[in-house]
């Protein structure tokens, strides 16, 4: 079966500097992978690629969505390739203060509705269903993603950990075939990261999304994923289960330094 | 509550104003007739009013950043609102209000009115544009301008009525804003700004010099008011048939306003004002949402300026300075910026004000940079705040 | 795109070099006038664009204000000018202290007209500090206007004509001849400081990263309030010099001096000092030539739609960056 992305000799440059080296990424379908390494390894520059906010120097980016023929996303605005179904969580949160919690997920239904002007000023029947319906089903994700009690705060007060799954609920809600999720864990306490552990293998199972993770908390790394990229100075290094990764020399190199081999 | 350092320092602060004051303060020349004022007194008052304002400024910075916990106080305009017992009684109210004003008061009164009202549009169709979106465009006043010469120039040359110039300038703001904005609307934020003020400079400097097109400054006079449909009226009973006419128009846009703030439209202006990256993130072209606030936030303007041609019977192109723009950000600024019932109090207050207060009027201009400036550090929320909608759900519906 | 945009680039400059050539052939002397007026135009658009283009690279605001502080520097100028000449003081001292005092003043406006508006903002969203901008400006042209007149006052001389320049001042006045030497040393000093000094080197490193730069050491605030200091005096000097070249002074004058500037500014790509003097130049000398050989009427039409023009379809300007976002 073709991978659901397809990511070829992908080098992102920024001046003299290079951040991506011809990376080489595919992931299957209901795979949970993990993309790690160490801090400015490139990591979330390679996301920022697939996701069209970066213009890559080089590259092929393919995605074949379940079900769907293969396509490319190269050249693509940010919006059309979060409507061809990839949609991520930013490291830092970025999420939208001024509205909501249920406002914040219904922006991620955006791209799956179509009222335009007319039908926001004059509001016919069918354009009151599409919203009521909008409103339904950005409920029914806050309560997957166990957010139900915030709705109609500002997600500006949200607790540091709801903020991080809010923006997980909102990717959720561009109806994704693959979430990319950047550091998903960063900041939270053992608890929080638990959970997030059952909620993403929760998400894998019962969302038919595959999930792409960047993070930095290895036991979380280790216990999920599938399949482990490692990349370092913008070349990936290494490729394998968790296995296979812990026992890598030049990964253990890559997180350790020369000296590690001496020890 | 003041401390003796706050003291200190505003006094300090005082004499620091009294020295960067004082040429321009104290001494006041007059070079076409050679003379040179003194004006010691005013030393006094620059001291004690630096001496305040040092101690209030200090005041509410302090509380402001001691004050950040309690944030979920929502405005009282807001809860009347949303209480069920008060909403109806407090809108009729309004309603009553509006109904009764020109047949209570003198006709100056209503024409003043009819003058706030027109900014009441104009701050509504500006708030879309700043309050929603976030793009600031300090060259609203040109939307404004293309309404009023379009009626005035329709009128001059076919004889178009009111009636068809209302819509079609509205379709103009519309078209205009489109054009405009396509180009200059890639830029960042502070480029927009600086852009869009040299468009509305532009078409000021192009009215005026173009003297066979647009009368150039001597502008177009006896402009009609709007067709009463055969019926006969003097001059009160036109300006009480304007004044309902803008009180229609500024109903239709505040509810129309009212839906597009709570559609997926508001919402992707919201999303591309408070993260433009995580907006594009989640799918929503930003090109196009930027647009489309753009050019509806010019099709008030359009509709405005229609009845400010209509309402003063004589327009040139002083009407429509880039002071008119700023005043229209004040407006919204001062009001709440993506707040529909802030824009409208503001409108109000800082339109009617100094035309009552004429002994401050020609401090108008002074106190509304100073106010923006106290808005943006101390309540950038504006004086009455915006508040989302909240929705219902129908919960396990399946 | 990128060919497209070579090939236009080029068919313009073939147009203006034939152009030009087609004048300079026609008429030299004219076009000799128009060449150094707008050469004493972009050298006072520059004194001012520096500024503007410093207090960018370092908070990455347009300090709308900045045109208020040059009219500020030169009302004090009159206003010192005035008062010593009623007391009948020599003209040399009564040069010397205006340009002192327009100095000393408008730094201070400067100063603190970022203690008040900006510094509360720093870290607030690009909009609110934009706003505080405009409102600083608004504030400060009817403060100016309300405390001394809203007409046209006329400035006096302060730079004479040299006797022994008039051999050539049917060519350029010497006034005009000073106007650039100044705005020469004033930015080649400008350069030195940025370059060579302790405080130069926190400027730059302040607007590359104001973060990092506080950990090293650095006084962030102490670099700003400097820039806003330095800035302002090169506008004052500015502002003395095209006040006593045109000979009137206005409440106004700033807003319009400051947009251009700006647009100066940006031209030559915001936040690089160079760029600054470079786009100052071009855009003088694109006013003087289009109001000179077309319709003076729209010498600010002109101004404007350049920096339309620029920021479509070269928004990072002559010798600026492109700017990469950060996520």
């Amino acid at each position: 079966m073709e991978p659901i992305l397809n990511v070829k000799n992908l080098t992102m440059k920024f001046g003299g500097l290079t951040a991506l080296d011809s990376i080489d990424i595919s992931i299957k379908q209901g795979e949970i992978a993990a993309l790690i390494g160490p801090n400015g390894a490139g990591k979330t520059t390679f996301f920022n690629c697939i996701t069209s906010i970066y213009e890559p120097t080089e590259g092929n980016i393919q995605i074949t969505p379940p079900g769907q023929p293969t396509e490319s996303l190269n050249g693509l605005k940010p919006n059309i390739v979060t409507e061809k179904g990839l949609a991520r969580t930013f490291q830092n949160i970025r999420l939208f203060h001024g509205m909501t919690v249920l406002e914040n997920v219904m922006i991620g239904r955006h791209c799956r509705l179509n009222s335009g002007i007319l039908g926001a000023m004059l509001q016919p029947k069918s354009q009151q269903r599409e919203e009521q319906k909008a409103v339904d089903d950005s409920y029914k994700i806050l309560e997957k993603i166990g957010l139900d009690q915030y709705v109609n705060e500002m997600a500006i007060n949200l607790p540091y950990g709801a903020q991080r799954r809010l923006e997980i609920a909102r990717a959720l809600a561009t109806d994704p075939f693959l979430l990319l999720l950047d550091e998903p864990a960063a900041g939270m306490n053992p608890q929080e990261t638990k959970e997030l552990d059952d909620l993403i293998i929760w998400l894998r199972d019962n969302e038919n999304v595959s999930i792409l993770l960047i993070e930095h908390d290895m036991k979380l790394v280790m216990s999920l994923s599938d399949n482990i990229h490692v990349v370092d100075y913008g070349k990936k290094i290494a490729e394998g289960t968790a296995d296979e990764i812990k026992n890598n020399p030049l990964v253990i190199k890559a997180y350790l330094g020369d000296d590690a081999e001496d020890a | 509550m003041i401390t003796k350092n706050e003291i200190k320092q505003s006094f300090f602060l005082s004499i620091w104003t009294i020295i960067l004051t004082f040429p321009l303060m104290v001494v006041k020349v007059n070079t076409i007739k050679n003379i040179v004022i003194f004006r010691w007194w005013n030393i006094l008052y620059v001291a004690v009013g630096a001496f305040f304002a040092s101690l209030a400024w200090n005041y509410f910075l302090r509380r402001k950043n001691e004050g950040k916990k309690t944030k979920d106080s929502i405005p009282v305009v807001h809860r009347l609102l949303q209480n069920h017992k008060f909403r109806l009684p407090f809108l009729a109210t309004i309603g009553v209000i509006a109904l009764i004003y020109p047949f209570v008061t003198p006709m100056y009164h209503t024409s003043i009115m009819i003058s706030a009202l027109v900014y009441v549009v104009l701050g509504l169709g500006l708030n879309i544009v700043v309050g929603l979106a976030g793009l600031l465009d300090l060259g609203y006043v040109f939307f404004y301008a293309i309404g009023a010469y379009a009626y005035a120039l329709l009128n001059l040359h076919y004889g178009v009525s009111f009636w068809v110039v209302l819509p079609l300038s509205a379709l103009l703001g519309a078209l205009f804003g489109t054009l405009l904005g396509y180009p200059v609307l890639r830029l960042r934020g502070d480029y927009l700004a600086i852009v869009t003020l040299g468009f509305g400079e532009i078409i000021r400097i192009v009215l005026e010099n173009w003297v066979d097109f647009s009368n150039g400054p001597r502008g177009i006079g006896n402009i009609p008011g709007p067709s009463s449909f055969g019926i006969e009226l003097n001059q009160h009973q036109s300006v009480i048939y304007i004044y309902f006419i803008i009180i229609t128009i500024c109903l239709v846009t505040i509810f129309f306003v009212q839906r597009l703030e709570n559609s997926r439209i508001g919402r992707a202006w919201i999303a591309l004002r408070d993260d433009e990256i995580a907006c594009q993130a989640m799918g929503i072209d930003k090109t196009k949402t930027k647009l489309t606030a753009f050019a509806l936030g010019a099709t008030w303007a359009g509709l405005a300026g229609v009845i400010f041609a209509a309402k003063t019977s004589y327009i040139n192109p002083m009407s429509f300075t880039i002071w008119e723009s700023i005043t229209i950000l004040c407006v919204v600024v001062i009001g709440g910026m993506g707040s529909a019932i802030g824009v409208i109090a503001g409108a109000l207050v800082l339109i009617l004000l100094p035309e009552y207060l004429r002994a401050v009027a020609e401090y108008r201009m002074l106190v509304f940079g100073a106010l923006q400036v106290i808005v943006m550090v101390f309540k950038p929320e504006g004086l009455i705040e915006a508040v989302r909608k909240t929705y219902k759900y129908e919960k396990n519906k399946e | 795109m990128r060919w497209l945009n070579i090939i236009i680039g080029t068919a313009i400059a073939g147009v203006l070099a034939f152009f030009a050539a087609k004048e300079i052939i026609n008429d030299p002397v004219y076009f000799l006038e128009l060449f150094l007026g707008g050469l004493t135009r972009g050298s006072i658009y520059a004194l001012i664009a520096v500024g503007y283009t410093m207090v960018y690279g370092i908070i990455e605001l347009i300090n709308f204000a900045h045109g208020e502080i040059y009219m500020i520097g030169s009302y004090t100028a009159l206003i010192v000018a005035s008062v010593l000449g009623l007391y009948g003081y020599n003209q040399v001292v009564i040069v010397i202290l205006a340009f002192v005092f327009a100095i000393a003043y408008s730094c201070a406006y400067g100063f603190t007209v970022e203690k008040i508006a900006y510094l509360p903002l720093r870290n607030a969203p690009r909009l609110s500090a934009l706003i505080s901008a405009i409102g600083m400006s608004l504030f400060l042209q009817n403060y100016v206007m309300l405390a001394q007149t809203p007409e046209y006052l006329p400035f006096p001389e302060l730079i004479p004509e040299l006797a022994i320049w008039e051999p050539y001042a049917h060519i350029i006045t010497a006034p005009e001849m000073i106007i650039i030497v100044t705005t020469v040393i004033v930015t080649a000093l400008l350069g030195m400081l940025i370059k060579f000094t302790r405080m130069g080197k926190a400027m730059r490193a302040s607007s590359q990263d104001k973060i990092m730069s506080a950990l090293v050491g650095i006084n962030v605030n102490k670099v700003v309030s400097t820039t806003f200091i330095v800035g302002s005096a090169t506008a004052a000097i500015g502002g003395v010099l095209i006040a006593s070249h045109v000979g009137q002074i206005n409440f106004f004058i700033g807003f319009l001096a400051g947009i251009k500037a700006f647009v100066a500014a940006v031209l030559g790509g915001i936040g690089s000092i160079p760029g600054a003097v470079l786009g100052s130049l071009v855009l003088g000398w694109t006013e003087s030539f289009f109001t000179g050989y077309f319709w003076s009427e729209y010498e600010d039409v002109c101004a404007f739609t350049f920096l339309v023009l620029i920021l479509i379809f070269r928004p990072s300007g002559i010798l600026g960056r492109k700017e990469t976002k950060k996520v």
